[in-house]
């Protein structure tokens, strides 16, 4: 039988209960930075993946390359330990007086979702009849305003469920941050546990707390689909 | 107002434009009609550059569209162009498909655009539609909507594209009747089309073109009276009688 008593008053109340929510606001933070910048960063390299201008086009595509395949850990770390090398010693400076983990946490996680998330636009794009594009070209508005005001909207609206896929990933990927200190969600759960050595409840809090962040975001995208998007109505 | 002179255009080898000579003057409706893959589609598609040309010269509207520094964007918002499948904008309700060129592109107040699209709406009789989405409506109101798009921008030219080819026939007088009470304002049209009702009661010239030449040019009474070239004879009887044409 097992000889281990649970103790969840651990974590779910005093100092330790503390941390883990202060965790869980460094976490929400972080996902939701990422998730704002990732996005508007991924609609730009979208629009450059198809831009008619070669050297831009081809900008977009090494940097989805890059991005996409290497592992995000790498990229945490090379933010974090690598770029500060190459600035100039006052930027490092200012670097190091602010809260430098969780700005190359935020840095890498939006560069590595945003390579995603602009495949998925562009797929997204590319399902939207050529016509549209033909129609908004002949009332006169240029390609690009084009793109923002007929393309985009309408591609973006195909592409919300692999978009929430992305968005659930950084809200998981952002536990990652841990590793050069940020001391978000499953930092704090480690540190309980350190404590404590109430692994299992330590840990069994921060899974729900991923999982309610995780059907929050689905809930909020689908909400925002069904009332602002009108999705079923312009079906 | 539309002047092409020896305009040609090749698609790779295809050559679907040959020799074009053609002058539109301002409020003349000229109907463009011809056997399918004859060019006229492509013929109408160059007056806005949606397709450029690779020889000769195009004039619209006083700018020349083979000069770099023509403004295509500029041009495009002067002439209106409505297509075979309507291309409404399927995310957008029916008044902000209308609005959103003046909106964006003149620089119109959101009101004043809104209050002239319900000018246009009650024109071409819709005006209980202002907040539907094109999938509500059908195919005859959907191309209305797309000619008060188009009208919106206050062109100088309107180009329709078989505005009636994808239509239920009942729905085809709708359209037709919004055409024609344009033509009787006084505006520039050139319509490819099969409707011979409409060449007939409304056009001041019909052009008839075969394998992307203008074969025959002329006003509705010759045209359908006394048609010169043998494919124009040809392809009036298989229209008018499509019954009791012969096989070729």
């Amino acid at each position: 039988m097992l000889n281990y008593t649970f103790d969840w008053s651990t974590v779910t109340s005093g100092q330790y209960f503390d941390w883990l929510v202060s965790g869980l606001i460094t976490t929400l933070k972080l996902s939701a930075i990422s998730i704002v910048l990732a996005f508007i960063l991924g609609l730009i390299i979208a629009v450059m993946r198809m831009s008619h201008n070669k050297p831009v086009r081809w900008f977009a595509l090494a940097y989805l390359e890059f991005f996409r395949n290497t592992p995000l850990l790498v990229q945490i770390f090379f933010w974090y330990f690598g770029s500060y090398k190459i600035l100039p010693a006052a930027i490092n400076d200012w670097l190091v007086s602010t809260n430098f983990e969780f700005a190359a946490a935020a840095i890498a996680l939006t560069i590595y979702t945003s390579a995603f998330i602009a495949e998925d636009i562009r797929s997204g794009v590319l399902s939207i009849p050529k016509e549209q594009m033909e129609a908004s070209r002949s009332a006169g508005f240029s390609y690009l305003r084009s793109m923002q005001y007929i393309i985009l909207p309408q591609a973006v609206r195909i592409t919300i469920p692999p978009l929430v896929n992305q968005f659930l990933n950084v809200a998981k990927n952002s536990s990652l941050a841990m590793t050069i200190g940020v001391m978000e969600m499953t930092y704090q759960a480690r540190q309980v546990e350190s404590y404590t050595f109430k692994g299992f409840e330590a840990f069994t809090a921060a899974t729900v707390v991923y999982l309610l962040l995780s059907i929050i975001i689905t809930s909020l995208v689908n909400i925002y689909n069904d009332k602002v998007l009108n999705v079923h109505k312009a079906a | 107002m539309i002047i092409f002179k020896g305009v040609h255009k090749w698609f790779k080898t295809l050559h679907v434009l040959n020799d074009i000579n053609l002058h539109v003057t301002p409020g003349e409706v000229l109907v463009v009609c011809g056997p399918s893959g004859s060019g006229k589609s492509t013929l109408i598609r160059t007056i806005n550059q949606l397709e450029p040309i690779s020889e000769g010269s195009l004039v619209v509207d006083g700018m020349n569209l083979s000069d770099k520094k023509t403004d295509i964007n500029k041009l495009r918002a002067e002439v209106g162009f409505v297509f075979q499948q309507f291309n409404l904008y399927p995310h957008l309700s029916v008044i902000s498909n209308i609005t959103l060129a003046p909106i964006k592109i003149r620089n119109i107040s959101k009101k004043d655009a809104e209050e002239q699209a319900m000018v246009l709406l009650n024109r071409v009789g819709l005006s209980e539609k202002r907040d539907a989405y094109p999938a509500q409506l059908s195919g005859g109101q959907q191309q209305r909507v797309a000619i008060a798009r188009a009208l919106a921008m206050k062109p100088r030219i309107m180009l329709f594209d078989e505005p009636t080819s994808a239509l239920d026939p009942e729905m085809i007088g709708e359209v037709l009747a919004v055409m024609k009470d344009l033509a009787l304002s006084g505006m520039t049209m050139v319509v490819v089309t099969h409707e011979m009702g409409f060449a007939r009661e409304v056009a001041h010239r019909v052009a008839f073109m075969a394998d992307g030449i203008i074969l025959e040019e002329a006003t509705p009474e010759d045209f359908f009276m006394r048609p010169q070239h043998q494919r124009a004879q040809q392809f009036l009887r298989q229209l008018l009688t499509p019954m009791q044409a012969e096989c070729p």
